[in-house]
């Protein structure tokens, strides 16, 4: 499924990031790479961005960047 | 014996990671704070001297990694390339090990003398993360160093250390370096061969660096390399080019975005041996704060109060010290007034140079506690979340979260709004956001707006001015599409952006970030303005011998011998009043006077050539005079009017000059518009000039604002005439 389509407090782990290449490797630079365990923290109140913790960090994204990161949910 | 040259130590780190606390720790006092040349990001330096060597420390911009994406990465990785310092101090985040790793990774492979420093220990340790420093010490062969930035710990060691690795012959570890995958080591083996046997000694990049950045292809490297050895230029790139199809196939993905993973998996190795992480659950405070400021309820009011209480201090508290200033100035016109004899110098000073400088010096502490108040918000992390509240509607403009700041610190005053810009960055949010900012109405045309709209809009004019503003924000984002799709076209820059944890500010990192931002703005806009304030002067005081239509002074004179008798007759009782009468009387010629000599002025004669410019627009050659003027600063209109139209500066005076001038209220209200929408004020071309750092964007800015201007303000007037308004 796409990350964008996650909901709060769900955790997905990383299985192939798409979009340009900027986007790509930036998503990557920050730690969001293959393999790499996703929790989703919180949508924004106008439900774009969402925010999302990565290896103990925080990072944001809109949702439309999200939806080119294909997860697979973690129970 | 001559000096020797001091040791150059550069810092980086990821933003965050408590880089700029260090740096301001080693450096105290002594930075001196510039930009990078071309460019909007700054640059601090420091010299000082310890351990019996005189040492100089870069700031290099907060960056994740060494990509040329963003302007920051691109000033660090040439900065290091180019600038070849003694020894760089990454400074590594202890409780984001894993992500400040990936920088870290990559400075090892920039073949430059690099040391650790592991900051903030503390906080990783309270959050259950140990670190095993021998095996990281070990595992990379670095140095590292332990560092509690802002306790001031560590710092000692850390300098020492550094020197000590500059003054030491090692070369740097060629070991410990990510090794990639069988087929991409073997395409960088190839690549780096043939640099080898192509490209002479003296090449100043390591080669196998080298020979990385072209399989990723890095656009930068392909182009120094053209530079560089430019016969072998075409050979090397389609040698790069054959290599990355047939690694593209191999991979069925960019090598770049395969190679970013490897480097994420020997990352993963190293943490797998030095950090251990006991899986207490900790309290986060930092998330507990999150989840009440960015609350879904929540969330916005609270960030509308502190919008709030930043334009209430600004403003309201700024201005008891705009008053002392206001004062000053006024008293330091006086005394030269009574100082030097009458004359052109003495006017010049007085008029030109006082009053002028005067006008802008007097938004200094606003801009001062509007900085702290920015200074605040970043300092904290807080601006992070802004930026994340606010990225849904700024979207929509084609606009970053963050260009909400600048946008709204516009309708207070467009320079330290321009300024915030800074914050943005991608330079083509930054660009959007500074041409758009101007439209945002600043608290300086309200002056025209209330005397305009108060002569011909009586009981309506809060609806009226409300209509302005709402014109202004309308066409603001109107102007954010138009920009966007046309000359700053172009794919977003990826929102990805890190939300810091929050932390508690240090005062001294606040005042440093006020006053490096403050001194800009008094150094540059004070130049301008002075050679602004001489010409407006100088074209309004020339030519000095004017005929006038009546002969002044004789009636001057005329009228007081008048009054001299009757005064003399009068009733004790009567002589008060009949004095206010003289000296009524006495204004009224004077004003007389003063409007014919603005009228015969060259700034009078530049205005009647613009007349018919602005005639389709309901405005007379005296409103295209006072527009001129308003260039310099959109409060002078006002006071042009004053005089034009004989009025003095009175606002209840010049509405009734107004209306009985035979301006409609429909010109008014285009003239309103123009208002809005023109050059707004030297000070802020002279911010846009130099935050965009291009005369090209200062040009379209100008030109466009005007041109815009020109045609709402037609269209209300001729629209307006034609469907019956006036």
């Amino acid at each position: 499924m796409r990350l964008s389509e996650m909901k709060e407090g769900q955790t997905g782990k990383v299985m192939q990031v798409g979009g340009n290449s900027v986007l790509r490797r930036r998503i990557f630079e920050m730690g969001i790479v293959k393999g790499a365990e996703l929790y989703i923290e919180k949508y924004a109140p106008l439900k774009d961005p969402l925010e999302l913790i990565v290896k103990g960090y925080h990072i944001s994204l809109r949702v439309e960047e999200a939806s080119q990161i294909s997860v697979e949910k973690v129970e | 014996m001559t000096q020797p040259a001091p040791i150059t130590i550069a810092l980086t780190g990821n933003p965050n990671s408590g880089k700029t606390t260090i740096f301001n720790n080693i450096t105290g006092t002594r930075q001196k704070v510039g930009n990078w040349p071309g460019v909007t990001v700054s640059k601090k330096e420091g010299l000082i001297h310890k351990f019996g060597h005189d040492l100089k420390i870069v700031d290099l911009p907060g960056t994740y990694s060494l990509t040329p994406f963003s302007i920051e990465e691109i000033i660090a990785r040439n900065y290091i390339l180019d600038e070849q310092p003694d020894v760089v101090i990454d400074i590594i985040d202890s409780s984001n090990l894993e992500r400040s790793l990936y920088l870290a990774t990559q400075l090892r492979e920039l073949d430059c003398k690099v040391l650790f420093a592991l900051n903030m220990e503390d906080v990783a340790r309270a959050r259950g993360i140990k670190i095993d420093v021998q095996k990281l010490v070990e595992l990379l062969d670095v140095p590292v160093v332990f560092t509690v930035g802002n306790k001031n710990e560590g710092i000692d060691p850390l300098l020492k250390t550094a020197i000590e690795l500059s003054l030491s012959g090692r070369e740097p570890p060629k070991r410990r370096r990510v090794k990639y995958s069988k087929d991409i080591e073997a395409a960088i083996a190839k690549l780096q061969s043939v640099l080898q046997d192509k490209v002479s000694a003296s090449f100043p990049y390591n080669f196998r660096w080298t020979a990385i950045k072209l399989i990723e292809d890095d656009k930068i490297i392909k182009e120094r390399i053209c530079e560089k050895v430019a016969d072998y230029c075409r050979m090397i790139l389609t040698e790069t080019q054959l290599l990355r199809k047939n690694l593209s196939e191999r991979y069925d993905d960019d090598p770049e975005i395969v190679m970013t993973g490897e480097r994420y998996g020997f990352i993963a190795g190293i943490i797998k041996e030095v950090q251990t992480t006991s899986a207490r659950q900790r309290i986060d405070l930092s998330r507990n704060i999150d989840l009440f400021l960015t609350n879904r309820f929540l969330g916005f009011p609270i960030f509308i109060f502190f919008i709030w209480a930043m334009f209430q201090l600004t403003f309201t508290v700024g201005a008891y010290p705009m008053d002392w200033i206001e004062w000053g100035v006024g008293r330091t016109g006086a005394v030269f007034a009574t100082l030097l004899p009458d004359g052109l110098i003495k006017d010049l000073l007085v008029n030109g140079i006082i009053a002028g400088v005067g006008s802008v010096i007097i938004f200094l502490p606003n801009i001062l506690i509007l900085f702290f108040c920015i200074a605040i918000f970043e300092d904290t992390g807080y601006m992070a979340r802004a930026a994340f509240l606010m990225d849904k509607i700024m979207h929509l403009i084609g606009l970053h979260g963050k260009s909400f700041i600048p946008m709204l610190m516009g309708f207070g005053c467009n320079v330290p709004a321009i300024m915030a810009a800074r914050t943005l960055e991608s330079e083509k949010d930054r660009i959007l956001t500074i041409l758009i900012t101007p439209f945002m109405s600043c608290s300086a045309r309200l002056p025209v707006y209330i005397v305009l709209a108060g002569a011909f809009f009586a009981g309506n004019a809060g609806s009226v001015i409300f209509l302005i503003y709402l014109t202004g924000i309308l066409l603001s984002i109107i102007t954010g599409r138009l920009f966007r799709s046309t000359l700053l076209r172009g794919a977003d820059a990826p929102f990805v952006m890190e939300l810091p944890p929050y932390r508690v500010p240090m005062l001294k990192s606040l005042l440093i970030h006020m006053w490096d931002r403050s001194k800009m703005f008094l150094k540059k806009m004070a130049g301008i303005i002075l050679i602004g304030s001489i010409v407006v002067w100088t074209l309004s005081a020339f030519p000095r011998n004017i005929s006038f239509s009546r002969d002044y002074t004789a009636e001057i004179q005329a009228l007081k011998a008048s009054y001299v008798d009757r005064i003399h007759a009068a009733a004790d009782s009567e002589k008060k009043q009949l004095l206010l009468e003289r000296d009524a009387a006495l204004t009224g010629i004077l004003k007389a006077k003063n409007a014919e000599r603005a009228e015969q002025s060259y700034m009078g004669r530049i205005g009647k050539v613009f007349a018919p410019v602005f005639a389709p627009l309901g405005i007379d050659w005296r409103g295209s005079v006072a527009l001129l003027t308003g260039f310099i600063a959109k409060e002078i209109v006002v006071s042009t009017m004053g005089i034009l139209y004989g009025a003095g500066e009175e606002p209840e005076a010049l509405q009734g000059a107004l209306s009985s001038s035979g301006m409609t209220p429909l010109a008014a209200f285009a003239m309103m518009t123009f208002v809005l929408l023109y050059v707004p004020c030297l000070a802020t071309v002279a911010a846009i000039r130099r935050e965009t750092g291009s005369a090209k964007w200062t040009i379209v800015s100008i030109v466009y604002s005007t041109l815009l201007a020109w045609v709402m303000a037609f269209i209300v007037y001729q629209g307006g005439s034609l469907i019956g308004l006036n």
